[in-house]
């Protein structure tokens, strides 16, 4: 059984990281930023850089933290619960698994945060889901890719074509920004046409790990922006008075949060059994990647929603956080495959074949 | 002489030399789970002397799988449940060095069957309402008062019961915590007849029953501290069992779902799938709570995991009732029978679908539960207390 429980080196990164979001990245910060034209928070990214974190589970001898997935897991925790707007999931997490299983040149590089990659897909692109149509003759790639998370931010673009996995500088692509649900981690569209790419890994399995990584580390993120809606919610409850006494005093309120609070207790397990898994290999990672997203993606939500309609008539405006919690929560349901995608995969995978 | 407590590998070897010292073939079954309890190898993470060796709580369950793959007898666990889980546990907090030595041998060997009489007819979630009265006279105590729900009293040897001893102070203040012998005269042991058609349960008439007073344990007044101790082991025993994946009511509808194809259904799908996901999530919850206790002791995720427990079981008896559509119409046995334990998957699903209803009631209403996590882990404000510093004998009842 794998080890489900945190260990020190991860408090105290923990520790660390938390303290440096609560001052860098604020939520006044966070929701000024979704106004800004800069798709993402550079400086944030680069005080990143230099905690060391970008590529933790890659070897040092490759640039990266020597550490494993579990420890990027607990970043993920605190970016999470801070809806910090900076590419480490689609950079640090999926951009590194597909070039840590392909073994490729360009992982120092993102490791030192010298570039940044993201792996050209649809954001709700599934583990086992259908890769868009992009044509690679003779090393050119042509098609478009819409719905990519994070790629105004990339330099370099990972675009899965059917024969392999290629690097492609941004540069030579046409990028549209989306106006995003969640404008704390924006959407592009790409349009490739004839662009040059460089083989990094043949066939689909590269990407397939990458993808399986995302979705296993997306738990931990929805985890931690779960408990900081409930953390929100209850401090809020024991403060706001109406009727002569805390909100929080009413049991139609103190019982939803109990409920909230048992699920997110299941949501820890459930995210660490999938780092755990990832980060040593088991055999149980497609059940426990996609265990996690079906649990973990509705208890984000269900936190974030509580957390509006708690705040009742405060929680509805701009001026408030509780919809960048919500807006994230609602976009990672959906990222990476649905709970709905994820239930049927499971199916598929525990031989409960559907009617 | 004090030394470190033994690790793994010291205590497979203790496990090894006694296994050698006592074949399991050769030995006579009580003599060897006392002899396995004198070795110290029964509750390896309780005291020395009894029954243990002061290791850590995380070590118990290799040592119980060395012993079962030698074939040794089995203390029989399941027959004793408020025993080893709760019984047990308040013993070593609470008890005398004395009371601790003549109850944990017989109690962990199976000897000796215990009984928990807490609830009452007028006291079920505001257990410390309770008002069985004992009264001192000298060395003893002399206990009137109807005790309900009481699995096991009719096998019991010993029970743990808390009792109302100063109806003058507010009720938390006024409580005694007793060993009450089952056979002493004045205990009148009745079956409750439950929605299943059995009874597990008792209810308990205590007219005139003499305790000594060193089968108190705690002080006087201190019922209530000790109760606590109780009910937190409780909740540990009652969510926190150990399974593999598709263990438990999961199993029984998965099982039904692969060898019936005739029976699926897009919407059951879509609900299983559910159920699936979120018992393995409980599961893993489970499994996340026993290393937490490995590494301290039982925190209030407990509370959460019965939460989930009965929750889930209610839902999945439910499934599996209406996934056998006419089927599910037919129920196996209604006569009045005196289960020793519950076993949900030799019954009918009608059974296991009513004996659900009891997992959100037993051990902690689901709604006292949320109170609890809501005031004590959550700090939310509790409820209005109207009782809080009026004297028992005062509250309305």
């Amino acid at each position: 059984m794998s080890d489900l429980l945190y260990g020190e080196i991860e408090d105290d990164l923990r520790s660390g990281l938390r303290g440096m979001l609560d001052e860098r990245c604020a939520w006044p910060d966070v929701l000024a930023g979704t106004e800004k034209d800069e798709p993402s928070d550079a400086s944030l990214w680069r005080v990143l850089t230099d905690f060391g974190v970008l590529a933790l589970p890659a070897p040092e001898e490759r640039g990266g933290g020597g550490a494993t997935w579990r420890e990027t897991a607990v970043v993920m925790e605190e970016l999470g619960r801070a809806v910090a707007p900076v590419p480490f999931l689609t950079g640090s997490v999926i951009a590194t698994a597909a070039l840590l299983a392909a073994g490729d040149e360009l992982l120092p590089a993102l490791a030192s945060g010298e570039r940044t990659a993201v792996l050209a897909l649809p954001f709700g692109t599934a583990p086992d889901g259908p890769l868009p149509s992009v044509n690679a003759i003779d090393g050119r790639l042509t098609g478009e890719i819409r719905d990519v998370a994070d790629a105004l931010t990339a330099d370099v673009l990972l675009v899965p074509a059917p024969d392999a996995l290629y690097a492609v500088d941004a540069a030579d692509v046409t990028r549209a920004p989306v106006t995003s649900l969640d404008m704390t981690r924006r959407l592009g569209d790409l349009t490739l046409t004839g662009a040059p790419g460089r083989v990094v890994a043949k066939g689909e399995e590269a990407v397939r790990a990458a993808l399986t990584a995302g979705a296993a580390m997306l738990a931990s993120e929805q985890l931690g922006l779960a408990e900081r809606c409930l953390e929100t919610t209850t401090t809020y409850l024991r403060t706001r008075y109406q009727f002569g006494r805390p909100v929080g005093s009413y049991q139609g309120l103190k019982h939803r949060l109990a409920d909230l609070w048992t699920s997110i207790t299941q949501a820890r397990a459930v995210a660490r059994h999938a780092a755990s898994c990832l980060a040593t290999g088991d055999a149980d990672l497609p059940v426990a990647a996609a265990l996690a997203q079906a649990h973990c993606s509705q208890v984000a939500v269900r936190a974030a929603e509580e957390c509006v309609q708690m705040h009742g008539g405060i929680g509805f405006t701009w001026e408030h956080p509780a919809h960048l919690y919500l807006k994230r929560a609602k976009a990672d349901a959906i990222a990476l495959g649905t709970p709905g995608h994820h239930r049927a995969t499971l199916a598929r995978l525990v031989d409960l074949p559907p009617a | 002489m004090s030394t470190a407590p033994p690790g793994a590998e010291e205590l497979e070897r203790r496990v090894a030399a006694f296994l050698a010292a006592h074949d399991p073939a050769e030995t006579e079954p009580l003599a060897f789970l006392r002899a396995r309890f004198d070795a110290g190898l029964a509750w390896v993470h309780f005291p020395e002397g009894h029954g243990g060796l002061g290791a850590p709580v995380a070590l118990q369950q290799a040592v119980d799988a060395a012993f079962e793959r030698a074939g040794a007898p089995s203390n029989r666990p399941e027959a004793n449940a408020i025993g080893l889980g709760m019984a047990a546990p308040t013993l070593l907090a609470f008890g005398t060095e004395e009371q601790r030595r003549r109850f944990l041998r017989p109690l962990w060997t199976g000897e000796e069957i215990w009984c928990q009489l807490f609830s009452e007819p007028g006291a079920g979630s505001d257990l410390a309402a309770l008002g069985t009265r004992a009264v001192r006279d000298g060395d003893s105590w002399t206990v009137d008062g109807q005790k309900v729900w009481t699995s096991m009293a009719h096998e019991a040897r010993w029970a743990i019961l808390v009792t109302r001893t100063d109806p003058d102070v507010p009720k938390h203040r006024g409580m005694t915590y007793f060993v009450c012998d089952m056979r002493a005269p004045g205990v009148e042991v009745r079956p409750l007849r439950q929605i299943t058609g059995e009874a597990e349960f008792n209810e308990v008439f205590l007219t005139g029953v003499v305790i000594p007073d060193e089968h108190r344990l705690g002080e006087v007044g201190e019922g209530w501290r000790v109760s606590t101790t109780t009910l937190m082991n409780e909740r540990v025993a009652i969510g926190g069992r150990a399974a593999p994946r598709e263990g438990g009511m999961i199993g029984v509808v998965t099982g039904l779902w692969r060898d019936r194809p005739e029976l699926r259904t897009p919407a059951a799908h879509d609900e299983l799938m559910r159920l699936w996901v979120e018992t393995e999530a409980a599961r893993l919850t489970g499994e996340r709570l026993r290393q937490q206790l490995a590494a301290g002791g039982p925190g209030p995720e407990g509370s959460a995991a019965k939460l989930a427990f009965a929750r889930l079981n209610q839902e999945i008896s439910g499934l599996e009732l209406e996934l056998l559509g006419s089927e599910g119409l037919r129920y196996d046995d209604w006569t009045m029978r005196r289960p020793t334990e519950v076993d949900f998957t030799r019954r009918s699903p009608g059974y296991r679908y009513l004996r659900a209803k009891g997992n959100s009631i037993e051990g902690g209403t689901s709604e006292i539960l949320r109170n609890i996590i809501a005031e004590r882990v959550l700090g939310l404000p509790g409820e209005i207390r109207v009782d809080k510093d009026v004297p028992w004998k005062d509250l309305p009842k």
